[in-house]
């Protein structure tokens, strides 16, 4: 084998009831189920300290589960240490060993894998290669910058060709023009070596422009699991609504429900709208606000209470009967004068319904 | 990674099995009295001499037969190797066989000793058969430790800190050696305060001991003598009070003064850490002795009859007050400068003015410092040893009433144990109240961000004093340093002050021959003993110190602040304490080193590893755990991991741990005078025999050279550290270059 290449184990990853205590009371993972396929780019997301990190860190044997069962591929790896465990992590902070150079960082865990020191050089030579940091192998990682840091961690982790990649945070520490170009390469990879992949962020549209699937995560427990796509169109409660993209949450009544389809009633109108399994009674309607459509003929009278240009769109903040709505607007070249009544409704996709309070 | 999960061959089992094996059959299980470089006995009658014999020999010859019993546990072990480490019948194995070995070796060094059976017990049960044995040597500490490893294994196998052999194995190594070397001697000094002449146990004779009025009688308030315990405590009070304020003010004037030369005040820093300690008292003696250059100047100028005022509490508090400033200094610029100085930017433009900004906002943040140095000042003096010995005249204190207990005429060593009990209740408390109270308190403000902001300077009404209290202290200091020097070069002080390099000819010539260089000078063999000392000492106090501090910052498990307390504990026991303690413990089996150079070995480690544990603490936790953990996910185990990440980005806390275990071994006393023999003198008991003879040219000189050899390898260090941490600089600043 002359020309090593890097390829993928991918495996899957199990969480069965898994459940992290710290000390006695404090609950950072609350009996979760978990199972992310092989291949996969999955993301957990979910506001600071709803235990991303920690869910992330029992992945890669860090932190212990206190109770619960985790599997990678088919293996039983609850109780077994990091360093016996063939997971790789990219950290926030990268931990590059700042006392080694480029090449020794990402060689680093080829020479504890068995390899003989030269394929160990070759593989990580590779590695460098493919994340476009031919020639830096000399350096230290002081003399790089961030995002060239960065890729270096990845590096590193990738060339152990792990069965799942960790990533705790990666963009947090560059900037924002960075970020955009650091997320696509990484999905790139991920998607050209089939790896799996398990993503934290707390940034809602990060988490949308790569995973393959998103687990919304609130206070230790799961919010909801699904594609980005079904996340954003039919979140399951206010709080992944709200998290996910900006929703307005209005009160409504559901009048009626026939079939899949319920009438509701909200500020004296009425609209239609799929039941999602809910009956009468008092309900949740979720709306982008790019599915509010102001200054149509009919609908809820609002007033427009303040009206943002901020470029591509206008902003608009409405109130009415039903309360305050936020909505924006393509039209930018007859904006709307604050104080003006107008009449408001919602676009036939897109607005959901939700349990009520 | 597939490689290290499917590995069968467990090398470190391996190692510790053939290690115990071999420490059975092949090297001598008992102490050889030669020493331990000396390895004559391989050719002395080894392997059937019964001195020099292996254990397997002895049994061989049908005698000490009980150390057959402990062929069991080791052979236990070799039914585990190939199994997997997840049957459980490989932790419940090595569980057994390593606690069963390392419990019967205990429990046969403690029960028969040189005499036979230690306890009646013993003999009520098996008769009194011709049974005795000597220290441990070679043979029996290897296996002790590789039965405490066999345990260690186990126990990780069993799943404790995620199965981590290395962690596991550092902690139960720790708690061994920290037990055998800190609690036991000291918990059997305790005991032996209650043993009566022909040994047997009383409390009677403890209380008459302990309620003895050279001990706490109150007669000082009446004009009298007052007791040892009061005495040491009025002092350390006293020190504490006066090095505190001292320390407080030297540390204004470097941070919160124009004064130019800060730099030369903040050099004092390193005078404790190089001065042996009862040097200063003999330079006070130079000055306001009897025959003191100062003494005799105000007898000529005011015809007035010289005194002995400097011996007794004056001399020790003038002397420790100018050995222990630096030291309050040292605690006292840290949190000075710790006060961010946005506080009180803050209160500034909320209108307070300086005197009031420093009045209320600087002052009450170095509060605990200024406790934290107070309590440090007050455990020194108590624990100081060469000073009241050089200086103390009828004023008894605590440190010194224990040696005369122990090297006195009047020998009782119920009594030295009775006054150790109290020294050590007085610096336990101290060293209690200052972790209860000040551990809850953390006022320091550096937040780590780059904080801008300079220090406001002191308002005048203050600096005025502050500058002049600080000047003359350090001027004082320089006579007194100088003084050491000047004193080293002259005949006989006082009587004939005729320039001569007598002293150092005396002490250090050497005369060039053909077979080499002759060591003729009188200091040589003392000089040569306390460097191998201290350069055997210096690798293993910052090994133990740095592991424990590894242990500390960097893995959590059952029982760590027991762990962190004990470690730290031997910072707060004197060393006349540890000295006492130890000719008590280890002159007789199992553990029997008293006269050998181990002893001083091990007493360094122990009164210096919370040095080396504090100096890796300090540069640890400034270590991003990240890097720890992202090695473990790279496939590299914790032993690995702390080999190849956390030891190199180390090195500078590395240098400094060796560097000043050596340095404070180098200078160290109080301990040491009980544990020097003929064979292994220390530069700094010979320098105190000396004194005692009134031999005092030879002590400064020899003191002096100490001074600058010390002060070179402090130097030295500096130089070292301060090129490795440039490096270091620009490696730590990964994390925010981003
Ligand atoms: N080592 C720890 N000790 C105690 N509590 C912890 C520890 N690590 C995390 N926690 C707590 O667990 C919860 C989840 O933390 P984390 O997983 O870091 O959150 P996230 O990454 O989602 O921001 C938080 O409430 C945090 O305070
Ligand atoms: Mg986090």
């Amino acid at each position: 084998m002359s020309e090593p290449t890097i390829s993928s184990k991918a495996a899957t990853v199990r969480f069965d009831g898994v459940s992290k205590l710290f000390g006695k009371d404090v609950v950072a993972v609350d009996n979760i189920d978990l199972h992310v396929a092989a291949g996969k780019l999955v993301t957990l997301l979910g506001p600071s300290g709803c235990g991303k990190t920690t869910t992330l860190r029992m992945i890669a044997g860090l932190e212990m589960a206190s109770s619960g069962r985790i599997l990678i591929g088919d293996r039983d790896v609850t109780k077994l240490p990091a360093t016996d465990r063939d997971v790789s992590m990219v950290f926030q902070s990268y931990a590059l060993f700042p006392h080694m150079s480029v090449l020794e960082n990402v060689m680093y865990g080829l020479t504890f894998s068995g390899f003989a020191k030269d394929e160990a050089r070759t593989r990580a030579l590779k590695g460098l290669d493919l994340v476009g940091l031919k020639g830096f192998d000399t350096r230290l990682p002081s003399e790089l910058s961030g995002g060239q840091q960065q890729r270096v961690a990845v590096a590193r982790a990738l060339v152990l060709e792990p069965q799942v990649l960790l990533f705790d945070e990666p963009l947090s520490n560059l900037d924002a023009k960075l970020r955009r170009q650091v997320r696509e390469d990484i999905r790139a990879i991920q998607q050209d070596l089939g790896l799996t992949v398990v993503y934290v962020t707390h940034d809602q549209e990060e988490a949308l422009a790569v995973s393959d699937e998103i687990v919304v995560m609130r206070n230790a427990a799961i919010a909801q699991i699904g594609t980005p796509r079904q996340l954003y169109d039919t979140p399951n409660d206010r709080f992944v609504a709200d998290f996910i993209g900006e929703a307005n949450l209005l009160e409504c009544q559901i009048t009626d429900v026939s079939g899949d389809t319920a009438t509701i009633e909200i500020a004296g109108h009425r609209h239609q709208l799929p039941s999602r399994g809910l009956t009468s009674g008092p309900a949740t309607l979720a709306v982008r606000p790019s599915r509010i459509l102001i200054n149509e003929a009919s609908g809820i009278p609002a007033t427009v209470d303040k009206a943002t240009y901020v470029g591509v769109r206008m902003e608009y903040t409405l109130t009415g009967g039903f309360g305050q709505v936020f909505a924006v607007q393509d039209d930018v070249d007859e904006p709307i004068a604050p104080g003006t009544e107008v009449k408001m409704t919602f676009a036939q996709k897109g607005p959901v319904l939700l349990p009520g309070e | 990674m597939t490689v290290a999960n499917t590995k069968t061959t467990r090398p470190v089992l391996i190692f510790w099995i053939v290690a115990g094996w071999v420490g059975y059959c092949l090297l001598p299980w008992y102490m050889v009295d030669d020493g331990l470089w000396s390895f004559k006995w391989l050719v002395d009658g080894y392997p059937f001499d019964d001195d020099y014999a292996p254990a397997a020999f002895l049994i061989g010859q049908g005698v000490k037969l009980w150390l057959a019993p402990i062929l069991i546990p080791l052979a236990m072990p070799l039914l585990v190797i190939g199994r997997p480490k997840s049957d459980p019948l490989y932790a419940r194995i090595l569980i057994i066989s390593g606690a069963l070995g390392f419990s019967w070796l205990i429990a046969q060094g403690f029960s028969i000793g040189i005499r036979g059976f230690n306890y009646d017990w013993l003999k009520l049960l098996f008769g009194e058969p011709r049974i005795r044995q000597f220290g441990m040597g070679y043979g029996a500490m290897i296996s002790a430790s590789a039965f405490l490893f066999l345990l260690t294994q186990g126990i990780a196998a069993r799943g404790a800190i995620n199965g981590d052999v290395f962690v596991v194995s550092a902690i139960g190594g720790v708690i061994t050696i920290v037990t055998a070397f800190v609690f036991y001697p000291i918990a059997n000094m305790l005991f032996s305060a209650f043993i009566t002449e022909d040994g047997a146990y009383s409390i009677s004779v403890f209380a008459a001991k302990f309620f003895d009025d050279r001990l706490w009688g109150l007669g000082c308030l009446a004009g009298a003598r007052c007791g040892a315990a009061w005495n040491s405590l009025f002092l350390a009070i006293f020190v504490g009070v006066i090095t505190t304020a001292l320390g407080l003010c030297f540390a204004l004037v470097v941070t919160r003064s124009g004064f130019r030369y800060k730099r030369t005040i903040r050099a004092l820093t390193v005078l404790p850490v190089i001065t042996p300690p009862f040097v200063i008292g003999l330079a006070l003696i130079l000055l306001f002795g009897l025959s003191g250059s100062v003494t005799v100047f105000f007898a000529d100028l005011f015809g007035i009859q010289p005194t002995r005022w400097l011996y007794g509490m004056p001399g020790i508090l003038i002397a420790q007050t100018l050995a222990f400033t630096p030291i309050a200094f040292l605690v006292l610029i840290g949190v000075v400068e710790g006060v961010s100085p946005s506080m009180e930017e803050a209160a500034q433009t909320l209108r307070a003015n300086r005197w009031q900004t420093f009045r209320t906002v600087s002052l009450p943040l170095m509060r605990p410092g200024l406790a934290n140095a107070f309590l440090l000042g007050f455990i020194e003096s108590m624990a100081d040893f060469g000073n009241p010995l050089v200086l103390g005249g009828n004023f008894d204190v605590l440190s010194t009433e224990i040696f005369f207990a122990i090297v006195g005429a009047q020998y009782d060593q119920g009594r030295a144990a009775v006054l150790a009990m109290v020294l050590l209740f007085f610096t336990l408390s101290a060293f209690y109240a200052q972790r209860a109270w000040l551990g809850k308190k953390s006022y320091t403000t550096v937040t780590g961000k780059g904080d801008a902001g300079v220090h406001p300077l002191m308002p005048v009404g203050l600096s005025l004093p502050v500058m002049i209290i600080a000047l003359t202290w350090a001027l004082f200091t320089a006579v007194v340093y100088a003084m050491i020097v000047y004193g080293s070069v002259v005949e006989l002080w006082g009587v004939n002050n005729t320039l001569t390099f007598k002293h150092y000819v005396t002490a250090f010539s050497l005369r060039i021959e053909e077979e080499g260089i002759r060591w003729t000078g009188a200091a040589w063999d003392s000089f040569w003993t306390t460097l191998s000392i201290a350069a055997i000492a210096a690798p293993l106090t910052a090994a133990v110190g740095l592991v424990t501090a590894y242990l500390l910052t960097r893995q959590s498990f059952a029982g760590k602040n027991a762990f962190e307390f004990g470690t730290m504990l031997s910072f707060a026991i004197p060393g006349t304490v540890i000295g006492v303690s130890y000719i008590l413990a280890f002159n007789v089996p199992p553990i029997e080193i008293t006269g050998t150079g181990v002893i001083l070995v091990v007493s360094f480690i122990f009164r210096n590893m919370p040095v080396g544990v504090r100096a890796g603490i300090a540069s640890m936790s400034q270590l991003d755990k990240s890097l720890d953990e992202s090695s473990l996910t790279l496939g590299a185990n914790s032993w690995q991991t702390f080999r190849r990440v956390i030891l190199p980005l180390l090195r500078p806390a590395i240098l400094a741990a060796l560097v000043y275990s050596f340095v404070r071994a180098m200078t160290a006393i109080s301990a040491v005078i009980f544990l020097v023999s003929a064979k292994y003198d220390m530069a700094t008991s010979y320098i105190i025999g000396r004194v005692e003879n009134n031999d005092y040219g030879l002590a400064i000189a020899y003191s002096t050279t100490l001074i600058f050899v010390m002060l070179s390898a402090v130097g030295l260090l500096q130089l070292i550290v301060g090129r490795v941490q440039i490096g270091r600089r620009s490696q730590l600043s990964v994390k925010d270059a981003s």
